[in-house]
């Protein structure tokens, strides 16, 4: 079976998010990348089907990016077991989801790939929509929000979110593509010698820069309060102090 | 024209999907054109009802065995046999899970970009910018569309349906569906519950929600500590679920519990909008965090910018003291 899995580079959430000059983009200098949350839900998935599966299986780790944002996500992807990186190379400030999914779709689609794992959501564009745009443009069945799955050589059986504490099995025939709800297994942390192995491992990698996009960002933003917002700020005492006035005082609750 | 696709939740028609129906005739109106309401697939006579009430130019229903249970791939090449059929210019659903799970689709197989989970539209004189939040809501964009039609999807809220201008549609298509059995992949389960035997946090008065700013499951009791001292109960966000440091039942949030307690007291917690939903009704919101322009802080009403880690012990042992 051969099994790619979607991981995108995404600021850490500490990283301080700062709009550039142009208005229209961040200011990625003083950015932290890391790994999607969902997206290493979804390469541990994919580990351990291969590792529970009973036939041979390759897992590939696949990104978009700079080399600059993502080359991190490469390398923590292959330590912690892929068998090899496909990194598409784009320098270019790409918004949107259907350009993304046509990058992937030309360079994933001779790979004949049975499952593409993706996150459900990735924390900076949010769009939530690439794994099953890939899906469709290559001819997969797809589902979203999986939060457990069961894999077989031709097919795969998953249990999917719905709203408001409502779950669903379905059973897809192969090939799918999957995106995974984080909270489905326990990430591994790569080992020492999977960190050492990694520098071995193949990666392809290809130039790709979307031609035309079809959705563009005029601006960002920081959003407004919706709120009249009463701060409190300090040094601890004083906060701590603060704090026990609203409480006693003003709502009462102590 | 414009499109508006309801979905039936259960039985009924979906809220998002009655905000829909709002913004739809909104579009309608800016843009003047006509409102097209589409009711297909599950239960679709009882949406087909409620769509009755709503005033529009066209009812369309989309009715087949096939797309009697909801399917990925029936609903998406229905909905793009609809659109082919009528042109729409705007395509219009609520940002639904059904939504994210069928709607990409429709926009791979016609090359029609989707807009997902909007939170407003500026008309902007007839060519529309749409803005969404990005960064995990830390910031926000406008999007525009170099497109002539485009798929839209909004999230709660971002149009009301205290705006919905009643009446009924003036003109009713069925429309013929052409599905067959080869075009469903997938076989579908019975939805199900899964029995929570845990605590009721919709009912707790007051509430200590915690995130992953604890930084560690060590860190639980010290949180727990400070829940005591006020009698309250401990929430979570979901990655504190996720990671497995509290049960699922105690997630606030759209995959977790809805609650309105008199405090809500956040630790910790940046206020994704899947999170927000959970708690945005909430009577008072007091929230830590060590990032001044963490998202919450636009939803609470007392904004304590500094380190959990510091305040919560001093905290927790003045409102011991204080007893
Ligand atoms: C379909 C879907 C459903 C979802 N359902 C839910 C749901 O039901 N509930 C939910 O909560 N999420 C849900 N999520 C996830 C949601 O998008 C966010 O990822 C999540 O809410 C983030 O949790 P958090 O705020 O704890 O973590 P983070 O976003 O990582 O934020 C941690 C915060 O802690 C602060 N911090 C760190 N250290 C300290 C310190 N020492 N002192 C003070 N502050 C500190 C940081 O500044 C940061 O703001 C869902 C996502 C999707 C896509
Ligand atoms: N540039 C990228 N590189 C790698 N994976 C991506 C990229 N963009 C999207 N994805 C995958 O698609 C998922 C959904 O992303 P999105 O549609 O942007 O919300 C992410 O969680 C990733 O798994």
């Amino acid at each position: 079976m051969k099994i790619a899995v979607l991981t995108k580079a995404i600021p850490s959430y500490e990283s301080s998010i700062r709009v550039d000059s142009s208005g229209k983009w961040i200011d990625e200098s003083v950015v932290n990348y890391v790994v999607n949350e969902s997206d290493s839900y979804a390469l541990e998935e994919a580990l351990q089907i291969k590792e529970n599966i009973g036939i041979e299986t390759e897992v590939v780790v696949v990104t978009l990016g700079s080399e600059a944002n993502t080359s991190k996500v490469i390398k923590d992807g292959l330590a912690k077991g892929a068998d090899r990186g496909i990194f598409i190379k784009n320098d270019s400030v790409t918004t949107d989801p259907l350009s993304i999914a046509k990058l992937f779709s030309e360079h994933l689609k001779s790979e004949n790939f049975d499952l593409v794992l993706s996150g459900l959501q990735s924390d900076d564009m949010g769009a939530g929509q690439t794994g099953v745009l890939i899906g469709e443009m290559l001819n997969m069945s797809t589902a979203t929000l999986a939060i457990e799955t069961q894999a077989q050589p031709d097919k795969i059986k998953v249990k999917r979110e719905l709203e408001s504490g409502w779950f669903q099995w379905v059973s897809l025939p192969l090939p799918a593509s999957i995106s995974i709800q984080s909270g489905i297994n326990e990430p591994r942390y790569p080992s020492l010698k999977g960190i050492m192995g990694a520098k071995r491992k193949e990666l392809n990698t290809y130039d790709g820069s979307p031609e035309n996009q079809s959705q563009n960002f005029v601006n960002l933003y920081v959003p407004k309060n919706e709120k009249v917002t009463e701060k409190i700020e300090g040094d601890t005492d004083t906060i701590v102090s603060k704090i026990m006035d609203v409480l006693k005082n003003k709502l009462k609750v102590i | 024209m414009i499109l508006v696709v309801l979905e039936n939740q259960r039985g009924s028609i979906h809220p998002f999907s009655i905000e829909a129906v709002a913004a739809g005739q909104r579009f309608a109106s800016e843009l003047n054109c006509n409102l097209g309401i589409v009711c297909m697939g599950e239960k679709v006579d009882e949406l087909k009802s409620q769509a009755q009430n709503f005033k529009s130019s066209q009812l369309i229903i989309a009715k087949n065995p096939m797309i009697d249970m909801y399917s990925a791939d029936g609903y998406s090449k229905v909905l793009s046999n609809i659109i082919n059929e009528l042109s729409p210019k705007y395509v219009l659903m609520g940002h639904s899970y059904m939504v994210r799970d069928f709607l990409p689709r429709v926009s791979a197989k016609l090359d029609i970009p989707f807009v997902s989970d909007i939170i407003s539209v500026d008309f902007n004189n007839g060519s529309p910018l749409y803005s969404k939040q990005v960064f995990n809501a830390k910031l926000a964009t406008s999007i525009e569309l170099s497109s002539d039609q485009a798929l839209l999807s909004f999230q709660s809220a971002a149009f009301s349906s205290d705006d919905i201008e009643n009446g009924s549609p003036e003109t009713e298509i069925e429309f013929d569906v052409q599905i067959s059995d080869q075009d469903i992949r997938s076989e579908s389960e019975p939805e199900f519950q899964e029995s929570s035997s845990g605590v009721d946090l919709t009912a707790a008065e007051l509430i200590v929600s915690v995130g992953r700013g604890i930084e560690s499951e060590d860190n639980l009791p010290l949180m727990q500590s400070l829940a005591d001292s006020m009698g309250a109960e401990v929430a979570s966000s979901r990655p504190v679920v996720d990671m497995g440091w509290l049960p699922a039942y105690r997630q606030v949030g759209s995959s977790g519990q809805v609650v309105s307690p008199k405090l809500y007291f956040s630790v910790g917690i940046s206020g994704a909008i899947q999170h927000v939903v959970g708690m945005k009704g909430s009577k008072n919101i007091l929230a830590i965090n060590k990032d001044e322009d963490a998202p919450i802080f636009e939803i609470a009403d007392y904004a304590v910018i500094g380190d959990l880690m510091e305040i919560v012990p001093k905290l927790t042992e003045e409102i011991n003291n204080s007893k």
